[in-house]
């Protein structure tokens, strides 16, 4: 069993289920097996979400454990923290730079975590910009899939690859706005 | 070849078996599973009221000749315990399966139960997919063997199976024909003169549906080490192969009734046999029913919660690769009612007249949580109505609080219905709230008999909530818009004094702001802000609250102008921006 685990989280409403569906399409199409492991039922009341995707040659297991994760695509600060334990020595910490207070930090009840932006920095995280660089690409909507265009600097599917996999599944007034901004993100990305 | 979800896979081969009524009551994690089968061409699916009844159609199709698929979750699996024991004795006429989804780890759900223990007390076959592929062809065989051996087969998932989105190789739909139906009150009048007999027909089945398992290629060795030898089933099989690859394995696709024979030989060819599940000990006791010794893991395997490969590592004295930990200090973040939820109001009164709130199973258990933290009890689906019943059976007669049941229109109709029926019957009192958000919100907004909404988008009735309360016999009926918070205020007032020692029901209805996504201009903290935190204390994800100063804001992304926060801001700091430079900003 050798096969590729990458952690999608985030917050409900973010998108982390269109980009883990995208990520998965990409791997199918580069000719491996995927397993997608989703939990929602509270998503889109503002909970912390996760997505696992797995690919390889062959794949059993469709969860994450601690210390395997090859890469944690985090698509906000605090979760990135919160599930670090998930990365491996080595793996690829990619972290939107956006940070969405929790319900009990508004309302007084808790507070943000110290040094957040530190603690990544110091586990090697790549921030990116997302909202910026999908602004720039034309479309704000377009922030996971510059995520996942920084995704690709480390896993090498090839852009023209992922360009079929977007047009097949992104709303066509989208397209053009969407490939803008994964080759910005994977610019990003190369980049540092 | 394409990806599909646990759920979509048993929807598929439920409808390439010829499949063509689907029954269920949508619920985490199965409720993709009937809304995808009602997509497919020339099904009939419908929402019942609640799994009990669910089954109960599936029998009366079965009995009538069709194939049916019946999808719940496993605390659904309690509501239609019922019929499904019976359905065991009376056996089909056109195949029937059952999906029950469990959650172990409890991702949205109120316990976590291993549905195998149906199939053990109900003498019903139990298959255990591995994944989307299996899910699909044993959805597909599940009808040929409720057929060949003439009783409903239960599809046992979990969150892991139903929610994971695998490959799967479909097939061609197979050509059904609805079997003939004749009158044969032997087979399906269940009085003690038929059942005695059924009785004796479901113990000779047992027999041959043991022979059978032996025999059936979904329980499989794979051979490998000769030391360690692990018997699994479901999603635990794949986490087994990643753990202990050398370990020879008996994957179990048929988990009741256990195959006797491939047992006994798996635990032949190994030193030492493990059985491996998850927050259960079912499968464990099936192994050691049949005389094969278990043995007890090195370390310790947890025994409530999902497993992982890195749990089961652990259990076998591997621990986990070096990693880094979370910082102790990460807030948590759980999930909170909307911006906008037509709940929050009652939720927020609720707490104000600090009264005893028995609860319910939808969205509105959230009113739970800090800040609005009213509520005090949750157990199962309708059992707000009844508790509060129980409440007040218990306090009668003291001083106490007012007690005020809290449920949604949804759960009202799956069996709030019955409860409230009794309270009336015996004169009880109390309060009962039904929040009407005109939509089952949770699971996803499915329809229901209160919104007139049905699965297949089929012409429905919508069914009139004061007119049957009034029908029923509650003499305190009110209907109240739950954003006005005056009103909401009010009728609280009303019903907890006045009506005290009454039964009343309020309904509050307004619909579901996931519904129709409509938004309005939004309200935003003006200068005037004392820092007072009435605002950030409705739990809004939209309003928060500055550490430092104590002073409110509001994110303009997130409001959808509902003008909650506003009416309960006594200097009236919180203003809602003109719809012209609105409209300009949406621009």
């Amino acid at each position: 069993m050798s096969a590729t685990t990458v952690l999608l989280c985030g917050v409900g409403g973010q998108g982390t289920i269109l980009a883990a569906d995208l990520l998965a399409r990409a791997a199918l199409e580069a000719g491996y097996q995927v397993k997608v492991s989703e939990i929602h039922g509270m998503a889109q009341r503002g909970g912390a979400v996760t997505t696992v995707v797995r690919y390889g040659d062959d794949v059993a297991t469709m969860v994450a454990d601690t210390g395997d994760v090859d890469c944690i695509v985090s698509f906000e600060t605090t979760e990135a923290l919160r599930n670090i334990a998930f990365l491996k020595d080595g793996g690829y910490l990619l972290v939107a730079d956006e940070t969405i207070k929790p319900l009990p930090v508004a309302c007084g009840r808790a507070s943000m975590p110290s040094n957040a932006r530190g603690k990544l920095e110091e586990w090697g995280a790549v921030l990116i910009p997302a909202h910026g660089i999908a602004e720039k690409a034309g479309n704000a909507k377009c922030e996971n899939v510059a995520i996942l265009g920084a995704l690709e600097h480390r896993l090498g599917f090839g852009a023209e690859l992922w360009g079929r996999v977007i047009e097949g599944r992104v709303p066509p007034k989208t397209v053009d706005a969407n490939k803008k901004a994964f080759e910005l993100g994977l610019e990003f990305a190369d980049g540092r | 070849m394409m990806l599909m979800s646990g759920n979509e896979a048993i929807a598929r081969g439920a409808w390439e078996a010829g499949a063509s009524i689907g029954v269920a009551y949508p619920g985490t994690p199965s409720t993709e599973t009937m809304e995808s089968f009602a997509r497919y061409d020339g099904v009939y699916a419908e929402w019942c009221t609640n799994e009990k009844v669910a089954v109960e159609v599936g029998v009366g199709a079965s009995a009538a000749g069709a194939r049916v698929l019946a999808t719940m979750k496993h605390v659904g699996v309690n509501v239609a315990a019922d019929p499904l024991f019976t359905s065991a004795y009376t056996g089909v006429n056109g195949g029937f399966v059952i999906l029950a989804a469990d959650d172990p780890g409890m991702y949205s759900s109120q316990n976590e139960q291993d549905s195998h223990y149906y199939g053990l007390a109900a003498h019903v076959p139990v298959l255990d997919p591995s994944d989307s592929q299996e899910a699909f062809e044993f959805t597909k065989a599940a009808y040929d063997i409720s057929e060949g051996f003439d009783v409903p087969v239960i599809i046992r998932s979990t969150v892991r199976v139903s929610h994971t989105k695998t490959p799967v190789t479909t097939g061609e739909k197979v050509a059904y024909e609805l079997k003939s139906y004749e009158k044969d009150p032997a087979k399906w009048v269940m009085m003690p003169a038929f059942a005695k007999p059924r009785r004796k027909v479901q113990l000779e089945r047992d027999a041959k549906l043991r022979a059978w398992a032996d025999e059936c290629p979904f329980n499989s060795i794979e051979k490998r080490g000769t030391e360690v030898g692990v018997v699994c089933a479901g999603a635990v099989y794949q986490h087994v192969l990643e753990a202990l690859p050398e370990a020879t394995v008996l994957k179990l696709g048929v988990t009741w009734p256990l195959p006797q024979g491939k047992v006994q030989e798996v635990a032949a060819m190994v030193e030492r046999l493990y059985v491996i599940e998850e927050g259960s000990e079912y499968l464990t006791n099936q192994v050691r029913a049949l005389g094969v010794e278990v043995c007890d893991f090195p370390r310790e395997l947890p025994r409530d919660g999902e497993l992982s490969p890195g749990a089961i590592r652990y259990a076998f004295g591997i621990d986990a690769p070096a990693h880094e930990n979370a910082p102790d200090d990460v807030p948590a973040r759980p999930p909170a009612l909307c911006a906008g939820c037509p709940h929050r109001l009652v939720f927020k009164e609720l707490s104000r007249i600090k009264a005893i709130v028995t609860g319910d199973i939808g969205c509105y258990t959230l009113g739970a949580l800090p800040p609005l933290a009213s509520m005090d009890s949750c157990v199962d689906m309708g059992a707000s109505v009844s508790m509060s019943h129980g409440f007040e059976l218990a306090l009668a007669g003291t001083d106490h609080k007012p007690v005020v049941a809290i449920i949604g229109d949804s759960t009202f109709a799956h069996s709030g219905l019955s409860s409230l029926i009794t309270t009336v019957y015996n004169r009880g009192a109390g309060t009962v709230c039904i929040l009407d958000n005109r939509t089952t919100a949770m699971t996803g907004r499915q329809g229901n008999p209160f919104n007139g909404v049905t699965l297949q988008n089929r012409e429905s009735r919508e069914l009139d909530l004061v007119g049957i309360l009034e029908a029923i016999g509650v003499e305190n009926v009110s209907l109240v818009n739950p954003h006005d918070a005056q009103a909401v205020r009010s009728a609280l007032k009303t019903a907890t004094t006045e009506q005290a020692d009454e039964l009343s029901v309020i309904v509050f209805k307004a619909p579901c702001v996931l519904l129709h996504r409509q938004r309005k201009p939004y309200f935003f903290v003006n200068a005037d802000c004392r820092a007072c935190g009435m605002c950030t204390g409705l739990g809004c994800p939209a309003i928060s609250k500055d550490l430092e100063s104590g002073y409110a804001s509001i994110d303009p992304a997130q409001c959808i102008g509902c003008g909650q926060c506003s009416q309960y801001c006594a200097f009236g700091a919180i203003e809602q921006i003109p719809a012209a430079s609105y409209e300009e900003v949406a621009r």
